[in-house]
């Protein structure tokens, strides 16, 4: 009985009386939850894009997000300035994109989703190999500096004690929200936007309306890319630049299930909630646990929002006429 | 009014053979003509082969691993061989796809939008052009912010009729607007399909399993058979018909027959 209130206490009581005495602590487990909410978001928009526009679940995301970084900064220590390295990067993705659609998906046009999500998969471990051929595979640090981003951090003090930002995440953060609105603008307002949905919806309707399913699918890859950059830069800048990312991409697919497949504004709203989510029940209720909820937490979350709201919280409506 | 003595040809199919999947024959030795302005019906039962005809001329037969292995198709003149859908959208040859296939996570306008996607217009013209058709189609202005998923099948046709109208065509192929329609609807769609053609001058292809209500609207009609034209001529012509009558319209001489005394003389008669 005494050991089920010590639970109990643990559980519904100390947390909440830990946040309001140590209210610093409080907040930086905030900022860093929000932080890392919103890198997760960028790369489960990464996935968005694609779903959104070909139906298709693209693998290979995570392993664009390594291949953007990796060879970002090879393209520095060959001696490139950093600027234009990243234009260099994007002309790669605007060249993959060009190949991945003419060699891949044209052949496909029209087959099950499934067989689309195969070859995905093994783009990846095509991605894979050539990188390890052309770039190495050793970890190296992100070229923040040269490309501009600020470092250090600022201290805010707040209730006695302190709250740090450091200025990659604020620049992270800042820049991730632009592209976000970007692209739900670019979704929801434009031609090209609407042609991509239009895709996603019906290939054989988009294309007696006569919408080219190949330009679309260029556009939609080259645009993945440049997200796969952006988080490329970040998630560099926290961790090494290694293969080892692509674990971080996976941690995407949680957010995906929370947000919805098919929602811009879903990815970076199930981003958030999955980045406070387990930063905040790491700090208070993880103790009681035993360590490493982090690891565990986004996929229970995950499979509580399958049993219920299967289509996520933006997702599209499973229409269904009886 | 469509003037039958103007014979100014905009299509040309003539003997195709379609082949899917490099095995199946589906089509073997098709030719028919469109006229401008006219209403030309394609009338057969299922599997004849009509929705692989309207799918060689726009060219979406490709992407269902279909193609044309003889005899050729022009429109005004020019072979459309080697174009792919957008370019004859651009030609204004553009497809109204069986069972209505509207973008059913985008809502009604948006729909109607896309159907201009391959014109280069600006706002003022886009917003005309999305006038004329909520003028034939006022139904869809009223659920124009309504997903079109969550629309009835008689406005899910409207939509993919109006779709297409948004590309300005010059000529629709129209592909069984009839079906899973109550008879009203039916009606009321084919209606509009005869405004279209006579205040519009769109010249239809029309491809339809209810020949009744096909050969009231149309100027002229071909009926296939597995793969085969067998019969063609002015509608009025088919319409008086007895094998058209017998076959199709489920009339003999003696008034309405049931099935039973049918199908004993069913093919009694070779055609062509």
């Amino acid at each position: 009985m005494e050991a089920l209130i010590e639970i109990l206490y643990l559980i519904f009581v100390s947390p909440f009386a830990e946040m309001v005495a140590y209210p610093d602590l409080f907040f930086q487990g905030i900022w860093d939850g929000f932080v890392s909410g919103t890198l997760y978001g960028l790369i489960a928009l990464g996935f968005v894009l694609i779903f959104k526009a070909s139906g298709v679940f693209n693998f290979s995301q995570p392993i664009l997000v390594v291949l953007a970084a990796l060879s970002l900064v090879s393209f520095y220590k060959m001696g490139i300035p950093a600027w234009i390295s990243v234009i260099l990067v994007l002309v790669m993705f605007y060249v993959l994109a060009f190949l991945i659609e003419r060699l891949i998906l044209r052949k496909l046009v029209n087959q099950d989703g499934n067989i689309l999500f195969m070859s995905t998969i093994g783009l990846t471990f095509l991605i894979i190999g050539s990188a390890q051929w052309i770039f190495g595979g050793r970890p190296s640090a992100m070229i923040t500096d040269e490309l501009g981003l600020p470092n250090g951090s600022l201290e805010w003090p707040m209730f006695g004690g302190g709250v740090y930002f450091e200025m990659i995440d604020i620049s992270a953060a800042v820049i991730a929200s632009i592209m976000i609105v970007i692209l739900a603008l670019f979704f929801s307002k434009t031609k090209i936007g609407r042609g991509l949905r239009a895709v996603a919806d019906d290939h054989q309707a988009a294309l007696s309306v006569g919408i080219s399913l190949n330009q679309i699918w260029v556009i939609v890859w080259f645009v993945a890319g440049v997200v796969a950059l952006v988080t490329g830069i970040f998630w560099g800048a926290r961790s090494d630049v290694s293969f080892a990312l692509q674990i971080i991409g996976f941690k995407a697919l949680p957010v995906l299930i929370i947000g919805g497949f098919t929602s811009v504004p879903g990815a970076i709203i199930g981003g958030l909630i999955i980045g406070l989510g387990e930063k905040v029940f790491e700090i208070y209720w993880g103790p009681l646990l035993g360590s490493g909820v982090e690891g565990w937490f986004a996929y229970i979350i995950a499979l509580i929002f399958l049993l219920f709201r299967p289509q996520g919280l933006f997702g599209d409506k499973i229409i269904e006429r009886v | 009014m469509f003037d039958e003595s103007s014979q100014e040809t905009v299509l040309d199919v003539s003997n195709i053979e379609v082949v899917y999947n490099h095995v199946i024959l589906v089509l073997r030795g098709v030719s028919l003509t469109v006229e401008k302005g006219g209403i030309t019906a394609l009338l057969g039962g299922n599997g004849a082969g009509k929705s692989t005809t309207l799918k060689s001329i726009s060219n979406l037969l490709r992407s269902e691993r279909g193609e044309v292995t003889k005899g050729t198709i022009s429109y005004l003149g020019d072979s459309i061989k080697d174009l792919d859908p957008a370019d004859m959208v651009r030609r204004g040859v553009i497809q109204v796809m069986e069972g209505r296939h509207c973008f059913e996570h985008l809502t009604v306008e948006e729909n109607l939008l896309t159907g201009a996607y391959t014109r280069k217009i600006s706002g003022s013209e886009l917003q005309e052009s999305l006038d004329l058709v909520y003028n034939y189609f006022p139904r869809l202005k009223e659920r124009r912010k309504s997903l079109a998923g969550y629309t009835s099948g008689g406005e899910q046709q409207m939509t993919a009729i109006g779709r297409a109208l948004m590309s300005s065509p010059e000529t629709i192929l129209l592909d069984e607007p009839s079906m899973g329609l109550a008879p009203q609807l039916v009606e009321e769609i084919f209606e509009i399909v005869k405004q279209l053609n006579e205040k519009e001058k769109v010249s239809f292809l029309l491809a339809e399993q209810n020949t009744n209500v096909a050969l009231k609207y149309a100027h002229k009609g071909y009926i296939l058979e597995s793969g085969r034209v067998v019969m063609d001529g002015p509608a009025k012509e088919l319409r008086e018909n007895p094998d058209v009558k017998e076959f199709y319209l489920g009339m003999s001489e003696e008034g309405r027959n049931s099935f039973r005394n049918t199908k004993s003389y069913r093919r009694r008669k070779r055609w062509l």
